[in-house]
């Protein structure tokens, strides 16, 4: 299978300096790269959503997670296949 | 592309309000695996059951790390073990022992199918099984049975009504040092369905393929969550939107998770069942939603119509989400599984009558209600007569999985831990049935049967 497989990861805790620098590089030597990302700060936390195209790298979404959780082990991180928010959202 | 609210809605769902795929269940058919001889047989089922789900536990662990979203159980349902018994003759026992050890061999929860069909009349292996289930329930671990006793299109099999509350209170007794566990594995049937994924009713029909994957979804907690978030004056019809938008989410995620797992397994995807089955952790019950809807607690007047409401919602809400829909599909309310129920149940809000009343309109019977250790055999069948004839006149699953607390009487409790709960004896009439009970014979099906 030759399609684009994406990943969907948030970020959310208490904010501090270095999460996003951080995040990235997580991203960057899974091999993972980045498609979208949004982030903001509601009521002094910290929320982040990036959407990564996962096609080339060679982490499951299990290990992805792991290595971001490793890098920013206060926060609250998920990282999930695209596939399930399409499913449920999309008609 | 997805926006940023729908993302946090599916995570909180997840993290926050207990949305799970409450199940994943491989049915697999062992008509190819009967011998005369019960020794060969018992190794082939072992045999086929083994090269057919050994990856089952592995895959459904691949698809919750790859979404996100926990699948609570795994599971096997099997073809009804009497049509094994009556080829093969010998000790029925033999075939829950054998179901017992492949199951824990390939580390699954559960193993349905120890199960007869006898709505009609008994042949050659019932009576045996059914026999027997009393000593397979308490020897095995995961083994769960299943008798189904009547249909809208065959009537009550009032004979195996009669040995079913026999059956129900020995299994009770040979298991009353472990909390009388056999009976929360043992469910009697009225139009028992032949692709349900959620034990203890679990088997493989013989009108399934050879090798199906099922899928049970969950999330009565993602469905309270939302209606706690409507305002105050909104209508019941207004209510019973939301709750369908919602269960149409909560079904694509089981259809996703469903057919991923079929694929990679190798096999047919089977049916999705809806149904919103509860759990005793905060935030995942039944009664719950029903309280939010706007009932003091579970159990007061106006409980059967919302119930009503919340179950037909349920389906429509989930038949646009999937093609397969199947099985019991609608809510449940098993008792000592729900926080809420058990709080009703123990505050005497919710009484055993009332229970029956819901059955009518839900989509399974008396489930997980544990009654006075001494209520005697006919009274439990008069319950199981009671229950199959709502389901036969109303052309509906019922059921009847109660558990006689030996030992135990009203007020005191019994817990069986994990899924299973915990909860209060309940009050049973104790005037006596034994007289229509002992009549046996059969009730002729109803006018509802002639269609043709």
């Amino acid at each position: 299978m030759n399609e684009t497989q994406k990943a969907v990861v948030t970020v959310i805790g208490k904010d501090m300096v270095g999460i996003l620098s951080k995040v990235s590089a997580a991203v960057a030597d899974a091999n993972a790269n980045v498609l979208e990302m949004t982030q903001s700060i509601l009521d002094g936390y910290f929320c982040l959503i990036m959407i990564l195209d996962i096609t080339k790298s060679d982490k499951t979404i299990e290990e992805l997670r792991e290595i971001i959780g490793g890098r920013v082990p206060d926060m609250v991180v998920h990282v999930m296949h695209e596939n399930i928010f399409d499913a449920m959202h999309r008609i | 592309m997805l926006n940023t609210s729908d993302i946090m809605e599916t995570i909180t769902m997840i993290q926050d309000e207990n949305l799970d795929i409450r199940t994943i269940t491989m049915g697999i058919s062992l008509i190819d695996c009967a011998d005369t001889d019960i020794d060969k047989s018992c190794q082939k089922v072992y045999d086929k059951i083994y090269s057919h789900a050994k990856d089952l536990v592995k895959t459904g662990e691949f698809i919750e790390k790859k979404y996100g979203i926990p699948i609570v159980n795994k599971r096997v349902s099997v073809t009804p073990i009497a049509l094994l018994c009556g080829v093969s003759g010998g000790d029925p026992v033999k075939y829950a022992k054998t179901l017992d050890k492949v199951a824990h061999d390939i580390g699954i929860n559960f193993i349905g199918g120890y199960s007869t069909l006898v709505q009609k009349g008994f042949s050659a292996g019932d009576m045996e099984l059914i026999e027997s289930i009393p000593r397979a329930l308490s020897e095995t671990e995961l083994v769960c049975s299943s008798v189904n006793v009547g249909s809208t299109k065959a009537g009550i099999n009032m004979d195996a009504v009669k040995i079913m509350g026999q059956k129900v209170r020995e299994t009770a007794e040979l298991t009353k040092d472990r909390q009388c566990i056999g009976d929360a594995k043992l469910v009697v049937f009225c139009n028992a369905v032949e692709d349900n994924p959620f034990m203890a009713g679990a088997f493989h029909g013989v009108s399934e393929a050879d090798c199906v994957l099922s899928v049970g979804v969950s999330g009565p907690g993602v469905v309270r969550s939302v209606l706690s978030k409507m305002p105050e004056d909104a209508t019941m019809n207004e209510i019973a939107e939301v709750i369908k938008k919602t269960a149409f989410k909560i079904t694509r995620v089981g259809q996703l998770a469903g057919t991923e797992a079929a694929e990679m397994l190798g096999v047919k995807f089977g049916i999705i069942d809806l149904s919103l089955a509860p759990t005793p952790a905060v935030g995942d019950s039944v009664a719950h939603i029903l309280e939010e809807i706007g009932l003091e607690q579970c159990g007061a007047h106006g409980t059967t119509a919302a119930l009503a409401m919340l179950n037909d919602a349920v389906k429509k809400g989930g038949l646009m989400a999937s093609s397969s829909v199947g099985g019991l599909s609608g809510a449940f309310i098993p008792v000592t599984e729900d926080a809420g129920m058990i709080d009703a149940a123990r505050a005497g809000t919710l009484s055993i009558e009332k229970l029956e009343a819901m059955t009518a309109v839900c989509s399974v019977g008396l489930d997980m209600i544990v009654i006075p250790g001494d209520t005697t055999a006919e009274v439990i069948s008069a319950i199981i007569a009671d229950e199959a004839a709502i389901g036969m006149v109303n052309s509906k699953t019922t059921a009847v999985r109660v558990i006689p607390a030996i030992g135990l009487a009203e007020g005191e409790e019994l817990d069986f831990g994990g899924l299973l709960g915990s909860g209060p004896v309940m009050k049973v009439r104790t005037k006596s049935p034994a007289k229509m009970i002992n009549r046996g014979g059969r009730i002729p099906a109803p006018l509802q049967s002639l269609k043709n």
